[in-house]
């Protein structure tokens, strides 16, 4: 059976550093930080008191008041780029066969608000089980696809894939192969996440995971640096419009790139930390390129996990010289996370768009705050500091790992 | 109108969305208000918490209009 080619026709991008994908991408290259004090709770009594949070979103700007109180953020963040990627796409709903139209996302851990919430709301009653009808229906982790294709009508297969911070990155390699085998002809994917909650930055600071730069929130994710001190929470959503080259081609679609691999591997290691030689990553990469049918010296660009802590950055640079030896040398490797912050299950999606953007224009966005030199990271390898760089990328690889050591990596290929 | 209803009344805009002439003692949850399964249970907690009472389901069952809550609300208090 031959596989079906698959693109990218549409985007959409809610983010720390812009509200659509044209706000995101200018931010990228501009070098904005989306990283401030955190204004969705009182963090002073928190290790950590800042985040990189969605700024400048009323949800009724784009969701009816009645329909926005019955989601958490998570999904009203999936509602809004889901929208903006199928209206990029150019996709007439009306004339798709919508049982071959299927949505499949991602999230890390879904609404943790709203558990939050009800969980608290229970703890200072008297004992009485005052659930609201919505909070489990608000919560579950797969409301983001189902809400989406109630909007839509769309019947193809729908669910949520959860690997913690790899969980988009494998919403896009599921939605890559559901295509390639002929199941769908389009499919919605990315992720969302929307954990800056007093729950989610409690769990994260007591893991010791996050930085605790207060001083400095703008300057904390600084990937790759000899003084960097752990990721800094972010949240939003990123959505992509995958389709069956032919699909795309007979309806004229404008097209991003293709979608031409996809990798996973585990660590089967530890619960968080990474392996210290990296052996799951250098697997993910080499099943990605080996799935995509690529040599490691056609890759131009990587955009790494990245997050910005002492023990992952320094293995997953020790993975890529692993997997692609001297022609390492020739990538411009770079992690925007520097800037957005660390989206969770949102990474994969929002780093994928980055990825595809950087085929699209030429130019790959910066590792942004950098400023000392870490001896353990091989000086030869080009980290793209602090200023953007342009050149042409025929393929984009984007990494992400999480948490219970999920790898998945997908690769991405300027059309021919 | 009486304070229970204006209470009734100003929850049900709240939890529904809907304009405030359209809640009238007559209006059914569901039927003309837009309400589903969940939005109903809903409303039906927000009632027991406004008023601190206790509606037992199948008393709750019972309760489809604006006008049958205002009641059952008064004849609990």
């Amino acid at each position: 059976m031959k596989l079906k080619r698959v693109v990218v026709t549409g985007l959409g991008a809610l983010t720390p550093i812009g509200n659509t994908v044209d706000e995101y991408w200018n931010s990228l290259l501009n070098g904005v930080s989306g990283a401030a004090p955190v204004t969705h709770f009182d963090a002073s009594k928190f290790k950590t008191q800042f985040a990189c949070e969605v700024k400048n979103f009323d949800p009724t700007d784009f969701i009816d008041r009645k329909e926005a109180r019955r989601m958490d953020r998570f999904a009203q963040y999936a509602m809004v780029t889901a929208d903006e990627a199928l209206k990029d796409s150019g996709l007439d709903i009306e004339k798709v066969n919508k049982y071959r139209v299927g949505v499949i996302w991602g999230a890390g851990i879904g609404g943790l608000e709203t558990f939050q919430e009800e969980v608290t709301n229970y703890a200072l009653g008297d004992g009485s089980p005052r659930f609201n009808p919505f909070f489990i229906p608000k919560m579950i982790a797969d409301i983001a696809p189902g809400l989406i294709s109630i909007k839509h009508g769309f019947m193809g297969p729908n669910y949520t894939t959860v690997s913690a911070c790899a969980s988009s990155a494998n919403a896009i390699i599921d939605a890559l192969n559901s295509i390639r085998l002929g199941t769908t002809d389009v499919v919605i994917t990315g992720g969302s996440e929307a954990a800056v909650t007093a729950a989610g930055m409690g769990g994260f600071n007591a893991m010791h995971a996050m930085s605790t730069r207060n001083d400095d929130p703008k300057s904390a994710s600084r990937p790759f640096d000899a003084n960097r001190d752990g990721f800094v929470l972010g949240e939003g959503s990123g959505a992509l419009v995958l389709e069956e080259y032919d699909h795309a081609i007979a309806r004229g679609a404008k097209i991003y790139a293709e979608v031409v691999g996809g990798g996973l591997s585990s660590d089967a290691y530890h619960m968080t930390a990474p392996h210290p030689e990296g052996i799951g990553v250098v697997a993910v990469m080499k099943n990605c390129l080996e799935n995509a049918g690529l040599k490691p010296s056609e890759v131009d660009a990587i955009n790494t996990h990245g997050t910005s802590t002492p023990l992952g950055d320094v293995a997953e640079l020790k993975a890529i010289s692993k997997v692609f030896g001297e022609d390492a040398y020739n990538i411009n490797i770079n992690s925007t996370k520097s800037m957005t912050g660390h989206l969770l299950g949102a990474a994969g999606a929002v780093e994928a768009i980055a990825s595809i953007m950087a085929i699209e224009k030429s130019v790959i966005p910066p590792t942004i705050n950098h400023s000392t030199v870490d001896e353990n990271i091989d000086p030869k390898l080009n980290l793209t500091l602090n200023e953007p760089q342009k050149r042409e990328v025929k393929v984009a690889m984007s990494n992400t790992f999480g948490f219970g050591g999920h790898n998945a990596c997908v690769v991405f290929k300027k059309l021919d | 109108m009486s304070d229970i209803a204006s209470r009734v009344k100003a929850i049900i805009v709240d939890k529904l969305g809907v304009d405030e002439n359209e809640v009238v003692a007559e209006a059914s949850f569901t039927n003309d208000l837009g309400a589903d399964s969940l939005d109903t249970v809903e409303l039906i907690m927000e009632f027991e918490k406004e008023f601190d009472i206790q509606i037992p389901d199948d008393q709750a069952e019972n309760i489809a209009t604006v006008g049958q809550a205002v009641k059952y609300i008064e004849e609990a208090k």
